[in-house]
């Protein structure tokens, strides 16, 4: 498949949006280059690329520069937005790296070897995760029968220079911010309208109240997942000292201490495999569809915006009707507004709908592979304890 | 109403093959208050006393007793349980009581049920460490009235007071260990504690307390320190073993310390996990397609069920593991003391030479200045310090004689004890992996039901 090896890749969305059927013309595969930059290899069998198979470099800012066209695109309007890639966040890997390197003169050297290589690893993971994100981000728009005809979409595959893409300075970023603050602002009283069809009066409620527990949820995960991390961790220690002891002690204990220090090594990898594995298909679903649940809130934003605004128009044709001035112009923004909030309305439902298929969809995907794996692992665990007490207590 | 007894007849019943036995009886050994999910975790400003909730598991902690000298079952059980408040206000205390069952003859009865208090169990301690400590008889350290722990990342030692239950447990302990000695099993001071109705109060508890020993050890320690002759040391056996130990209680403090750490992540997980799982519940609530709504519901349950697994495995980790080690940092303490007395026993003697010589040497003078009654009262004198050098040479003998006998049964229940718990740790486990195995089976089906 498309992941270079990577089986701890974010495979929370469906078959269907990964651009994996042969249905779809693309196939999009992100490796990683450096911190900085991935690698964008690209084949398709649409007509209007010059070549069947093409890669370009790409860095972060440029998929968000892809994904704030689409936003700002009004034609997308009327459709859910896949969110943008998080932006590489190696803060709390390379804090820990540094403790560690603080902290070298209190343990011993394979203590010290041993925990950085696991450091090093969770560096890795963090890093193939978030090259993994960036894929999904893709082959979302890939899949997406509108988005992928894109202009912007195909320039970013294609084109095999630099997009020239510069993060948002200063100016424009508090320009961000305060586009944002009209944004929620707007975002209420456009909530506060209430709709007459009930599928979206329903959607609206529904996403709302779904989103926060989403965030809820994603935190609690995430604060669960780092408690099974610390825990491994002191096993780590714990079999460690059980080895040095092992190594010193001149009674009989000492073979004991070595097998038990053994079986804490192993066991200890099992259980730091359990927290990545209910990292990878709880907590990242979890965020990934917190991400996809705003993206849908913001999508339900825009309808109400339109809706407003198309109540609005309204009220101007009657009064211009009254007074009987601008009536065809006041005409001519009712038809562009009412057009607008139905070419809205029709999509917008449809791509709620799909959200919710592909939730459902993801959830059960990501459901499913994590009670395998936990049985994996539970069953891997249980194993090799019995084999220890085998053999620990055959020695008595 | 938690008991905690510990003998032979207990041990099949703990080794037997049903795990679940071991679970269940956490939740029947309820501790006085009750709340199980009750965090050991002091949040105060040092030194913070916090009433610390721990589940006793004293049941799951077996010290068998086989003599190894003469290859046969101590037939004695003792168990510390019902603490009971005596008294009001100011006067009142905490009273414990300790059933003894056995056969020997030393004790008058087959069963004899007794009330003491805590300062009683270090008096009896006190007594037994001034009579038996300076000949070299490793004496079990007394129970400790609250635990100085270092909670972590946080600069200062949190003082917890324990709670009556496992106070229970530790004095149980204690007693178990202490009668394991055959010296002391015959003491008098340990069949009175055991057997008499009524004990006279063991007076300023303060300097009886377990830190009040402690002093006492370091002090002979410090002297030993003080010392400006280094000792001759003939004997490569105790600079070996003194090294050994010194390596054993750097280890075991570390070991402890990481055991601690565990205990404390493996109850944050379990809040954490317990908090997940109502948040599952809550988006299983909000999901609008019935089927994944079911199985949101289901992951709840399970995850709660998971940190009620997590709680016990940490229960286990703490009273099986870090209890241990605990108990034999303390101990390597007295083994430390025991080789000090040694080296004050060798510091008296040497003390008594060099005080002959000086008799000797003032005798020989008075031979010159021909004072006859000085004289006779320098033959006195040199005759009674020759005595003097003897005892203490005899003293020495003795004592590196009985530490040798004492390193020896003492490394003999190390390893019996070290071996016991840790594969009833690992039991612990292996129950806890099945559970989980059982939960996540349970699950497996309703996410895939999700249509």
């Amino acid at each position: 498949m498309m992941q270079e090896g990577l089986d701890d890749g974010p495979d929370f969305l469906s078959e269907e949006d990964r651009g994996v059927s042969f249905f779809f013309p693309f196939l999009i595969s992100v490796l990683s280059l450096s911190s900085y930059c991935v690698l964008c290899m690209c084949v398709s069998t649409l007509p209007n690329f010059k070549q069947n198979e093409f890669s370009v470099v790409r860095q972060h800012e440029e998929f968000i520069w892809l994904h704030d066209s689409f936003v700002e695109n009004e034609e997308y309007a009327g459709y859910i937005i896949p969110p943008a890639p998080p932006k590489p966040d190696f803060d709390a890997s390379r804090e820990k790296l540094q403790k560690l390197g603080e902290g070298e003169g209190s343990m011993t050297k394979e203590e010290f070897t041993k925990m950085k290589q696991e450091l090093e690893a969770e560096y890795l993971a963090i890093f193939k995760k978030t090259v993994a994100m960036h894929e999904v981000f893709l082959c979302r728009v890939a899949a997406h029968p509108v988005l992928r005809k894109d202009l912007n979409f195909h320039v970013f595959l294609e084109y095999n220079q630099d997009l020239s893409v510069r993060g948002k300075n200063k100016k424009e970023k508090l320009e961000d911010f305060f586009k944002n603050v009209v944004k929620s602002a707007d975002g209420v009283l456009v909530a506060g309208v209430k709709d007459v069809d009930d599928f979206f009066e329903h959607e609206k409620t529904f996403l709302l109240e779904y989103h926060n527990r989403v965030k809820d949820a994603s935190a609690k995960s995430d604060r669960m997942i780092r408690s099974h991390k610390s825990a491994a961790d002191d096993i780590n220690r714990i079999a460690s000292t059980l080895y040095t002891l092992g190594t010193q002690d001149s009674t009989d204990l000492c073979k004991f201490f070595l097998k038990v220090s053994e079986l804490f090594e192993k066991t200890r990898k099992i259980e730091a495999r359990v927290a990545a594995d209910e990292d990878l298909k709880l907590a990242d679903l979890l965020k990934y569809y917190l991400r996809e649940s705003q993206a849908a809130k913001d999508l339900l934003y825009r309808r109400g915006r339109a809706l407003v605004d198309y109540e609005n128009a309204n009220k101007a044709l009657d009064k211009a009707r009254a007074k009987n001035k601008d009536v065809l112009q006041a005409e001519t923004t009712q038809q562009v507004c009412c057009q607008k909030f139905e070419k809205i309305s029709e999509s917008a439902k449809q791509e709620l709908i799909d959200f919710k298929t592909r939730r459902v969809a993801a959830f059960r995907k990501n459901l499913v592979e994590l009670a395998e794996l936990e049985l994996k692992h539970a069953k891997g665990n249980l194993q090799l304890l019995h084999s220890c007490l085998g053999v620990l207590k055959g020695d008595t | 109403i938690s008991s905690s007894s510990n003998g032979p007849k207990a041990e099949p019943m703990l080794l037997d093959h049903d795990p679940d036995d071991l679970f269940a009886e956490a939740t029947e050994e309820v501790s006085l208050d009750s709340p199980e999910r009750q965090m050991i975790l002091s949040d105060g400003p040092s030194p913070a006393i916090t009433p610390v909730t721990i589940n006793p598991r004293a049941d799951v902690f077996d010290l068998s007793f086989v003599s190894h000298e003469n290859r046969d079952t101590f037939d004695i059980q003792i168990s510390v349980s019902d603490p009971e408040k005596v008294g009001d206000g100011m006067n009142a205390y905490m009273a414990y009581k300790v059933t003894t069952k056995t056969s020997l003859s030393i004790f008058s009865r087959d069963e004899v049920c007794v009330k003491r208090r805590f300062s009683d169990f270090l008096g009896l301690h006190s007594k037994l460490a001034s009579k038996y400590m300076h000949i070299g008889y490793i004496v079990p350290p007394a129970p400790e009235k609250s635990i100085v722990g270092q909670r972590l990342g946080r600069r200062s030692s949190a003082v917890t007071e324990l709670d009556p239950d496992a106070k229970a447990c530790l004095c149980c302990r204690y007693l178990l260990r202490t009668v394991k000695q055959p010296a002391l099993l015959k003491d008098p001071d340990v069949l009175q504690f055991l057997e008499s109705s009524e004990l006279p109060r063991a007076v300023s508890t303060q300097a009886l307390s377990g830190a009040g020993i402690l002093r006492m050890v370091n002090k002979a320690a410090d002297a030993v320190n003080k010392m400006t002759i280094k000792m001759n040391e003939s004997d490569a056996w105790f600079e070996e073993k003194q090294q050994q130990f010194e390596n054993l209680d750097v280890q075991l403090r570390k070991l402890h310390a990481s055991v601690e750490s565990l205990v404390f992540h493996r109850k944050e997980l379990s809040v954490n996990t317990a908090s997940f799982a109502k948040s599952a519940a809550m988006l299983g609530n909000s999901e609008d397609h019935t089927a994944l709504s079911r199985a949101l519901s289901q992951l709840a349950e399970v995850e709660e069920k998971i940190d009620q697994l997590h709680q016990d495995q940490a229960c286990a980790d703490f009273y099986l593991i870090s209890e241990l080690l605990g108990d034999y940092v303390r101990l390597i303490t007295a083994v430390k003391g025991v080789f000090d007395q040694r080296m004050k026993t060798w510091a008296k003697c040497q003390d008594a030479q060099v005080m002959l010589q000086r008799k000797r040497e003032a005798e020989a003078k008075l031979q010159h200045a021909n004072k006859p009654d000085k004289l006779q009262q320098a033959k006195d004198e040199i005759r009674e310090w020759e005595g003097k050098v003897q005892q203490g040479e005899r003293d020495f003998e003795q004592i590196s004689k009985n530490i040798r006998r004492e390193v020896g049964r003492f490394e003999k229940d190390r390893v019996k004890d070290f071996r016991v718990v840790i594969i009833k740790y690992l039991e612990s486990l292996v129950h806890t992996q099945q559970q989980l195995i059982k939960y996540w089976e349970a699950f497996l089906p309703e996410a895939k039901a999700i249509a």
